[in-house]
């Protein structure tokens, strides 16, 4: 029997403090985001990371939304009751059960991208599983102007996905290749995954080899994502939160484009979102306790 | 902050754009867009503002260029009756 390698693959994983301690905390505050490629659950502790996990979306967002947070709690001896308040985020923020509040992705990654990059950031631009929005805020990380592009998969993770199993090169890697290419081959003429795929299908046929395509599909990406930026005028700094952030062949080919590099962090920049939903619900529950 | 909702696509840009810092909640733009474009409610975007605000219905963020399409003759065009409802001047259109 042979097994079928999924390409698309990533790795899923959660992390915890264990050098904290969280009985004696003022508030617990989580953010829960279910996008609809990946789920991620983020805990903090009077305002500092404790746990997280980042797993793919399953087909239904409550279920994903227990699972994300259960997973961050797992071997913390934490339990639902001892969070204090709870924001959901994503595109399934309606659907999660335990949440106190729901908030958009704009107003939680502009929150979120302050925490991991620093008040210096401007402009973050989050690309995500299957939409990609381009967020200005200020230096507390409140939005000053924002756009999303979600009319099609364009410029997106599940893109992303439909590519690296189409090529067979697991989705880890399709950034390195496609940066090993001596020559920029032209973009493909079309960012929209089913155009795209059968451009490349093409291309493969003419004897491209992988690398090289992937090249082209990653600067049309690239490329289409400046096009979307026009409109939101890009300061620096500059910084790029979700899952494609983490695509170099994306990335670099981006910052080339716009002439500014983006930002690194030490944290996964699929947190962003549901980090910056921990945030707003400690500043809710300390709002709530005022009141 | 700007809020922009609409899309870009190979014809063009179809964005409506709300200024939310001079955006009252008045609820005018609602009754005076014939096809419901807006929806006046708590602002999704920031969780922390406590007055109402307009934004674009989710179902028509999508299709613009056509719901739109009838007040935005190619000749003739008169203002648009979302643009001329806003009093504080916080609507605009990207075409
Ligand atoms: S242009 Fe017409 S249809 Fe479009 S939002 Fe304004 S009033 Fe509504
Ligand atoms: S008419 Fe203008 S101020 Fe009033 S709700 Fe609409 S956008 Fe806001």
């Amino acid at each position: 029997m042979t097994d079928k390698k999924e390409f698309w693959r990533w790795k899923e994983y959660r992390w915890h403090d264990e050098t904290m301690d969280w009985k004696n905390a003022d508030i617990i505050s989580t953010g829960v985001d279910i996008g609809s490629v990946s789920s991620q659950a983020v805990i903090l502790v009077d305002g500092k990371l404790y746990a997280f996990s980042n797993q793919r979306t399953g087909s239904d967002s409550p279920e994903s939304a227990n699972q994300a947070i259960n997973w961050a709690m797992e071997n913390t001896g934490m339990t639902l009751d001892d969070i204090h308040y709870s924001v959901g985020t994503g595109y399934g923020r309606v659907n999660v059960p335990f949440a106190d509040k729901a908030i958009t992705e704009i107003a939680c990654h502009a929150r979120g991208g302050n925490f991991m990059y620093g008040p210096s950031v401007r402009t973050i631009l989050d690309m995500g599983g299957q939409d990609c929005k381009a967020i200005r805020c200020d230096e507390k990380g409140k939005v000053e102007a924002f756009l999303m592009n979600d009319k099609c998969a364009a410029g997106t993770g599940r893109g992303m996905e439909v590519f690296a199993d189409l090529l067979s090169v697991p989705i880890e890697e399709v950034g390195e290749l496609s940066l090993s290419v001596e020559e920029e081959p032209e973009p493909v003429s079309s960012t929209c995954v089913v155009f795209a795929k059968s451009e490349a299908s093409a291309l493969l046929r003419e004897g491209w080899p992988k690398h090289k395509v992937l090249a082209a599909y990653c600067a049309a990406m690239a490329h289409r994502i400046v096009t979307l930026l026009e409109r939101i005028d890009v300061q620096r700094d500059f910084a790029i939160t979700g899952g494609i952030a983490k695509n170099s062949g994306v990335v670099k080919r981006l910052e080339k484009e716009l002439g500014l590099e983006a930002l690194k962090s030490t944290y996964d920049s699929q947190i962003a979102g549901a980090l910056g939903g921990a945030l707003f619900a400690r500043a809710l529950e300390t709002k709530r306790r005022k009141s | 902050m700007i809020a922009n909702y609409g899309y870009k696509n190979g014809s063009g840009d179809f964005f409506i754009a709300i200024d939310t810092d001079k955006c009252d909640g008045c609820g005018d733009c609602v009754s005076a867009c014939p096809n419901n474009v807006f929806v006046v409610g708590e602002d999704p975007n920031d969780p922390l503002r406590d007055e109402p605000v307009a934004m674009v219905g989710e179902e028509h963020r999508k299709k613009l260029k056509y719901t739109c399409a009838p007040c935005k003759p190619d000749r003739d065009r008169s203002a648009l009756a979302c643009v001329a409802a806003c009093k504080p001047l916080a609507i605009s259109h990207s075409w």
